[in-house]
């Protein structure tokens, strides 16, 4: 792969609000040029100001943030080279299309000629055509939302801010929009920067994905990554559906760790990891095998409690010794399992995955939950 | 929804009869009969004869009233425009970014409007009396020698009305600015526009209808205006509002005061007619 530039690098950033509260803590993020990163998180998580930081709506409280280089502290909205699509579209309700696309151009003094040129580009391009003469009010919501994002697009920015552009559209809608800004973006070869609280919205479309919770990034890196091995509690029980356990290392060896949780011993991959630490284990639902005779490996006594049919695959709740409850989705077997059945859950070390618990970093009880197998 | 349409509803029409036979009683009526006088024969001592002639309308055409005229819409417009511009800023500060404070702001604009309109009439021609607050003050600093003559001057008439308009144009601006999307501000700004040009771009033609509708308030009530221009102006100033006082009162010749004020009824539908026309507009640009 070939060298990447950072494009947007926030560095250290920090917003407090007058009344002392802190939305973004000490945040590190380099954005490369061409990528697609999303900023994945509940709301209140402080992912709109990080966007509005760096569009210059709102000032750092602490922190660097540049852009291509130079840092753009004190440096208002209108002098960056970044854009944004916002949530509510925010077109300019007495301006018809051609004249909110033609804005951004108009306000740099670009010849009318040119002009035109470039704003039919972008008609074509968001697949409007023949709508130029139209105002805003007579657009379906999609239709502004392609707008919007034209309006932003045409003025050539380095970075594109995408703050929750989808999130009042209808889901089929959304889903088509999706693959449309995808392409958009794969084409144009712009930096986009898209905020949503969808986690599905953000591992379909991103490149990477910055999950941020509470104010600080949890984990920054591949959708893939981010589902196979989440890095924090919060981005296995944010990112899908997960089983997680509490436990305490017991044992490592090469490749793996043994891990005891309260229903027995387990086998989990994981690096950096000593005897003694206490940890939190996750295993993704369709990771989990039913059987029924105990294996030789990760294998629980459990009991099948519930049996959710959703069409592809069946999914099923089963309760182990301790009353723990487990989620498996199957889409192989279903037909021989029902409810009350006792079955044993299996699963490969490598899909369990170990997630560091950052509130007790050693063990102290370590005895006691030895004494409990 | 057309069963209950074409029902005749009772209970509905007892709420909306008296006001509407209020209306019909004390407004439409009486101005329909200034509109008949303006064609009848002048009475001898006021009053009118019964007889249909254009005479009123006739005398209209007098250079007199024709100036009375042309001197109430400059000093409608005059005051109205002054409004405008003293209270757009005020009213965005206090819409935008005063949010709290702004509201005491509001309260002691309004505290004007519950007081009575002659003490606030006469409180002014102290001011500017030749012996008044102003004239003594720049005396004592030796700025001038012998006191200004401010009182029944057509600066004076000008600065009465604006202060009695001025709450009713931060009113109808009140709710345009505040009403205003700070989303589309800042997507100005993204777009490379500074303040001024956001200014023009996007926040005045978006206000623009609470800009005209503040001015036909304020206008409307400024050209008929007669108390003002009496008090302040003294009676040398001559408004249409002053004449057509003039005639029913002094000159006796009904006819003419209500031919006048024909024309000025005439001239405000006129306007509120335009107005609607451009409150339609934006109503098709709202979104």
């Amino acid at each position: 792969m070939k060298e990447k530039k950072v494009i947007v690098s926030l560095k250290g950033i920090s917003k407090t609000y007058d009344n002392d509260v802190k939305v973004v803590k000490n945040i590190d993020l380099d954005i490369y040029e061409g990528e697609f990163l999303t900023i994945l998180g509940a709301s209140g998580c402080g992912k709109t100001t990080t966007l509005r930081m760096i569009a210059g709506f709102e000032d750092v409280s602490s922190g660097d943030i540049c852009i291509d280089g130079s840092s753009v502290i004190g440096v208002p909205p209108y002098k960056r080279q970044v854009n944004t699509a916002f949530q509510s579209y925010a077109l300019f309700p007495h301006l018809s299309v051609y004249d909110n696309i033609a804005y951004g151009l108009k306000v740099k003094k670009v010849s009318k000629a040119e002009i035109h040129e470039r704003v039919s580009h972008m008609l074509s391009l968001i697949r409007l055509d023949g709508y130029e003469k139209r105002k805003p009010a007579q657009l379906s919501g999609g239709q502004k939302q392609r707008v919007s994002i034209a309006r932003a697009l045409i003025n050539n920015p380095k970075v594109l801010l995408l703050d929750e552009p989808l999130g009042a559209l209808d889901l089929n809608l959304r889903k088509q929009m999706q693959l449309e800004l995808k392409t958009m973006q794969k084409k144009l070869g712009i930096t986009f920067i898209y905020i949503t609280h969808d986690q599905e919205e953000a591992l379909t479309m991103s490149d990477r994905i910055a999950v941020m919770h509470k104010g600080i990034l949890e984990q920054v890196c591949s959708p893939k990554e981010l589902y196979m091995k989440p890095k924090t509690k919060y981005v296995a029980e944010f990112i899908g559906e997960s089983n997680i356990f509490e436990g305490v290392v017991k044992d490592r060896n090469s490749d793996n760790c043994t891990v005891a949780i309260e229903s027995g011993n387990i086998l989990c991959s994981g690096d950096g990891y000593v005897a003694g630490q206490m940890v939190y284990v996750c295993i993704r639902p369709e990771k989990v095998r039913i059987t029924r005779k105990a294996g030789s490996g990760n294998s629980l006594p459990a009991e099948i409690k519930e049996q959710i049919f959703t069409g592809n695959m069946m999914k099923h709740i089963a309760v182990l010794s301790n009353g723990h409850e487990i989620k498996i989705a199957d889409i192989a077997s279903y037909n021989d399992i029902n409810i009350g059945d006792k079955v044993y859950l299996e699963w490969d070390a490598k899909d369990a995955v170990m997630i560091k618990n950052p509130t007790s970093p050693m063990a102290e009880n370590f005895d006691t939950l030895r004494g409990v197998q | 929804m057309t069963t209950s349409r074409s029902r005749f509803n009772f209970t509905a029409l007892v709420y909306i009869l008296p006001l509407t036979l209020a209306l019909l009683l004390l407004v439409v009526l009486p101005l329909l009969y200034v509109g008949a006088m303006s064609f009848m024969g002048r009475g001898a001592y006021g009053g009118t004869i019964r007889r249909f002639t254009v005479d009123a309308y006739e005398s209209l055409a007098d250079f007199t009233y024709l100036k009375a005229v042309g001197r109430s819409i400059c000093m409608a417009l005059k005051s109205s425009v002054l409004c405008i511009l003293l209270g757009y800023p005020f009213t965005f500060i206090v819409a935008r970014k005063w949010k709290k404070s702004g509201k005491l702001l509001m309260f002691l604009l309004m505290i004007p409007v519950y007081t009575s309109s002659l003490a606030r009439l006469y409180s002014l021609v102290i001011m500017f009396n030749s012996s008044g607050l102003i004239n003594t003050a720049l005396m004592k600093l030796h700025i001038i020698s012998s006191p200004l003559q401010m009182l029944y001057t057509n600066g004076s008439i000008t600065i009465g009305l604006v202060q009695y308009l001025l709450p009713f144009a931060v009113m109808p601006l009140y709710s345009s600015i505040e009403k205003l999307d700070e989303a589309t501000i800042e997507a100005s700004y993204d777009l490379g526009a500074g303040k001024i040009k956001t200014f023009i771009k996007v926040i005045l033609p978006m206000t623009f209808p609470g800009i005209i509708a503040a001015f036909i308030i304020l206008f409307v009530p400024a050209i008929g205006t007669y108390f003002i221009t009496d008090v302040i102006g003294g009676g040398t100033v001559y408004m249409i509002g002053n004449i057509i006082c003039n005639q029913f009162l002094s000159a006796r010749n009904w006819p003419l005061g209500a031919a006048l004020s024909v024309c000025v009824v005439i001239f405000i539908l006129l306007m509120l007619y335009l107005y609607s026309r451009i409150g339609n507009l934006d109503d098709l640009g709202a979104m």
